[in-house]
């Protein structure tokens, strides 16, 4: 009695090693930018303003990707703001997944009052238009990586609460937790061990789809200029600053856009992959 | 006796009409049940769909919360016990689901669902208990290492008998087990499940529609009927003479080895 079902694996899929290529090089940047990165980040030069990126004419050895309004190289200061970036990404993106997770399944397994308040909580915090909602807590909190952390997991945890709420009323309708319950395992033992396992690709998929939000939402807080203090380079902060002299250098937009762009994709990306990798079913 | 029901009520409430304040209408379900369960007794349950057969099982073992009459466990009465009270009684009356799919978690494999409920009461030697468990319903040892979608729904039906059996429990009840399965896998796990009785010492409910089925394994059969018990008695009489209208109506429905041979 033996079957290949068992030894049938599904190739890694061109979509996890491009996301995870991708993101791998941007943590190894992040986390070794004072040794990589070819320029102080900070260091103005108002004789090298607005060089252009190494392919075309009238650059100087070192800047490759040019140089802001201000002298400062592009490159330098992308792979200093990849460091926010990502810190945000993963704090952010872990809290608000603990937090919305766990009220989700309480919501969705235990039903009762604590779905009701729960689920009242987030039918208001829906409400809120998110971005304002982010600046007005920024507001009240004053800049800061904290801040931002903050205000990403107050916003962005009904998210998780919404969706994780739903797949564990529909796995809690399943036989097997009636058979944990005849098996006498407790009801916080039985959402663990049996509930949390089966909603586990989802989680998974939503937090590293959060974690490519929370670049987004770093980004446009740095672009109205609410995120950590102004001289600290970051990708939305430069997006800004690219803005204003688009038609003289463009590169200095387009180069972090691009970043932030290939960053929230490889995230979601990543995601996708994981869960088919998680899935015992799939796999 | 290992069951005594004395005049169970069972009611749910109904949420597709409830008002939107106060509390939804209830349904009720079952209408008063009366009946005993031997020890080594292997009793029918049978009834048309909607006749509150399943629920009946759920209250037995206490699933659900009865609205109104008794359920006596081994002298025990267990009809409103908490959950917690209930916890040490629950290793001696066990189930084996209708759905073997949605019955075993598919995140675990077959030896860790059947090695949970046995570590949950305490059992010593867990590993070897496993292995006996799968050696009982026919299953090989390196099953405890697949996943239930990597078997067939017979084979999955075996893992849920092994999960019930391996707990030694005295009462074991069996909710349309086979009706998911085709013929042939249906005559084995029925085969089993009558050794299994046989060589344990079980006593065993067996839920179904499908009277053929209560024939050849059960000794007494209780006819349900729209939540109220409409005939019980052993099974060669009930098939020989059934008393109630609506018994005879389910015998007709039994369809023959032998069809008219034209409709092929």
């Amino acid at each position: 009695m033996r079957d290949a079902r068992g030894d049938l694996r599904r190739p890694v899929g061109l979509r996890l090693w491009l996301s995870g290529g991708w993101l791998t090089l941007l943590v190894l940047g992040a986390v070794f930018a004072p040794w990589i990165a070819p320029k102080d980040p900070l260091m103005q030069d108002l004789f090298l303003g607005r060089l252009p990126p190494f392919w075309e004419s009238g650059t100087e050895p070192g800047f490759w990707l040019g140089t802001d309004s201000l002298g400062r190289d592009v490159l330098s200061r992308m792979l200093y703001g990849a460091r926010l970036a990502l810190e945000v990404a993963m704090i952010a993106g872990t809290l608000t997944c603990i937090i919305g997770a766990a009220l989700g399944l309480i919501a969705g397994y235990y039903r009762g009052w604590p779905d009701r308040i729960i689920s009242r909580f987030v039918d208001i915090w829906m409400a809120f238009p998110p971005v304002l909602f982010a600046i007005l807590l920024i507001a009240v909190l004053g800049p800061g990586l904290w801040s931002i952390i903050i205000a990403i997991v107050v916003i962005d945890w009904t998210r998780f609460a919404r969706v994780i709420r739903a797949e564990a009323m529909s796995q809690g309708a399943m036989d097997y937790v009636a058979s944990a319950q005849v098996a006498g395992r407790k009801r916080f033992g039985t959402m663990l061990t049996e509930i949390l396992p089966n909603v586990l690709p989802t989680i998974v998929v939503l937090l590293t789809l959060e974690m490519g939000i929370a670049v987004i939402v770093e980004a446009i807080l740095s672009f109205v200029n609410l995120s950590i203090s102004t001289d600290s380079p970051t990708w939305g902060g430069m997006i800004a600053e690219g803005r204003t002299s688009v038609h003289q250098a463009w590169w200095v937009l387009v180069f972090p856009l691009i970043a932030l762009f290939l960053t929230v994709l490889s995230f979601s990306q990543l995601g996708e992959g994981l869960k088919d990798r998680f899935d015992p079913v799939l796999r | 006796m290992m069951y005594q029901i004395k005049d169970l009520h069972l009611s749910l409430p109904d949420m597709t009409r409830k008002p939107l304040l106060g509390p939804a209408p209830r349904i009720e379900i079952l209408k008063g049940l009366t009946f005993d369960v031997p020890k080594g007794a292997v009793l029918g349950i049978v009834g048309g769909s909607g006749s509150g057969k399943s629920t009946l099982g759920r209250a037995m073992l206490r699933l659900l919360e009865p609205t109104a009459g008794e359920v006596v466990f081994d002298g025990q009465t267990i009809t409103h016990l908490s959950e917690n009270a209930l916890r040490p009684l629950r290793r001696r009356f066990q189930m084996i689901f209708q759905d073997p799919m949605s019955s075993l978690n598919p995140r675990r494999r077959v030896g860790g669902i059947i090695a949970g409920p046995l570590h949950l009461h305490g059992f010593d030697g867990v590993p070897g208990r496993v292995a006996e468990a799968l050696d009982m319903v026919g299953l090989p040892r390196h099953f405890s290492r697949r996943y239930p979608h990597e078997l067939s729904g017979g084979q999955r039906q075996r893992v849920g008998i092994a999960r019930a059996i391996a707990l030694q429990p005295d009462f074991i009840l069996a909710d349309e087990i086979v009706s998911g399965l085709d013929v042939s896998s249906q005559a084995q796990v029925l085969n089993l499940l009558g050794e299994l009785v046989r060589d344990l010492g079980l006593t065993l409910a067996f839920i179904s529609h499908d009277l053929s089925v209560i024939r050849r394994l059960c000794n007494r059969v209780v006819v349900l009927h729209q939540g109220v018990i409409v005939e019980e008695a052993e099974t060669a009489r009930l098939f020989d003479a059934p008393k109630a209208r609506y018994t005879q109506e389910l015998l007709q429905a039994i369809p023959l080895p032998d069809p008219f041979q034209k409709w092929l």
